[in-house]
């Protein structure tokens, strides 16, 4: 089917940009992590959302998802992977397609720089995907760079197809096969000239074919290479509108306060743009 | 309509030796995001019919082509001219961005 809008984030700003869609009548799919592993959801309390004070994060995080799912959203949790326009847009999680006539993109703050090589050497070696690339690295030496929840499945997944599998990540993980070795390093460096042929690890240099570098979001700006940004946050205007046609932006992705109040009324004005939108195709 | 080719390592071999442009989409079953631009190739053959051949290697299938041509990541888009590569596109990008490739490889 066709999605009036996907909906990129599960926070506060996805979660009401897919209320006011719904109550517009519109088909709204949210596309996201785990609600756990929201930052909201981990907040102590909050004590500056009107209204509702002293609540713990997960507690105000279970009222949105409540409020959301009774005003018919989707939810699906995931990692979208990649984005390209092609009758709307077309949006890839594992080894699903999904389709949609705009997009909204509430992902958060994207967190973690790029690694040295890591851009030079994206498709040469480096992957974001083990579900797509995995198989091509078969009875070869490839290395996990672990920075997301559910990074040591993935390990564990290439290591059951046969790659030989090293975990690489700055914290014992949970869930890794006993069999997959782990090392400890936080500095990392994607070695190679023209393919990947190893990774620093902390000035140690571990030499493999593959580096999976498995973070907990694909950035924005890595899903739609013709964003615009303004100082490392989508660049929107008063209507949350994004330069790309069909695709606005709402909540922390957008710049400060990264504040739950804000997030939940940016993801309001998106959504009602996205129908204005809508309403003049 | 142009149908797209699915080779196997002989047809592609033979396919390589013709004069001409060729798009050779590198892809598997399993890679959402190779289904993903699967309808935009299937409209560039459309669009290229009599002028490009457009083709697609299941790397599953053909692990020894995949191998050949350095395939380290799909979807893997590479485009030949009388026989040589001339330019190849990792990852999944918009249609127009393959048609492009396409114009610059007819026009050389």
């Amino acid at each position: 089917m066709v999605y009036d809008c996907i909906i990129i984030g599960g926070g506060p700003a996805g979660l009401s940009a897919a209320i006011t869609l719904r109550r517009r009548n519109r088909t709204a799919l949210v596309l996201s992590n785990p609600a756990s592993r929201n930052p909201l959801s981990k907040a102590e309390r909050v004590d500056n959302y009107l209204g509702l004070p002293g609540l713990t994060g997960q507690e105000l995080m279970d009222k949105f998802l409540d409020h959301a799912q009774q005003a018919g959203a989707e939810l699906r949790t995931g990692k979208v992977l990649s984005a390209m326009p092609f009758d709307g847009w077309m949006l890839t999680v594992g080894s699903e397609v999904f389709q949609a006539k705009t997009l909204l993109i509430a992902t958060g703050v994207a967190r973690g720089q790029k690694y040295p090589g890591e851009q030079r050497l994206l498709g040469r070696g480096v992957s974001y995907c083990a579900t797509c690339d995995g198989m091509l690295y078969r009875n070869k030496p490839v290395i996990v760079v672990g920075r997301s929840a559910d990074a040591p499945l993935e390990a564990n997944y290439l290591a059951d197809i046969g790659c030989q599998v090293t975990y690489v990540s700055p914290a014992q993980p949970e869930g890794l096969s006993p069999t997959i070795p782990f090392v400890r390093a936080n500095r990392l460096e994607v070695l190679g000239e023209n393919a990947v042929e190893g990774l620093l690890a902390d000035g140690a240099k571990l030499p493999c074919s593959g580096v999976f570098i498995l973070r907990e979001a694909v950035a924005p700006t890595d899903l739609l290479p013709d964003l615009a940004t303004e100082d490392g946050y989508i660049a929107v205007n008063r209507r949350m509108e994004t330069n790309l046609p069909g695709v606005f932006a709402a909540g922390d992705c957008t710049g400060k306060p990264l504040q739950v109040a804000k997030a939940v009324g940016e993801g309001q004005v998106a959504a009602e743009s996205a129908d204005r939108w809508l309403e003049n195709q | 309509m142009a149908d797209i080719i699915h080779f196997s390592e002989e047809g592609f071999n033979n396919a390589l030796k013709q004069p001409g442009v060729m798009l050779v989409d590198f892809w598997a079953t399993w890679c959402g995001p190779c289904r993903m631009i699967a309808p935009a190739i299937e409209e560039l053959a459309k669009e290229y019919d009599g002028k490009v051949l457009v083709g697609k290697v299941d790397v599953d299938q053909e692990p020894g082509l995949a191998a050949e041509y350095g395939v380290m990541s799909i979807p893997n888009v590479v485009i030949f001219k009388d026989g040589d590569q001339v330019d190849r596109k990792v990852g999944a990008m918009p249609k127009d961005a393959y048609a492009a490739a396409l114009d610059e490889a007819l026009a050389l």
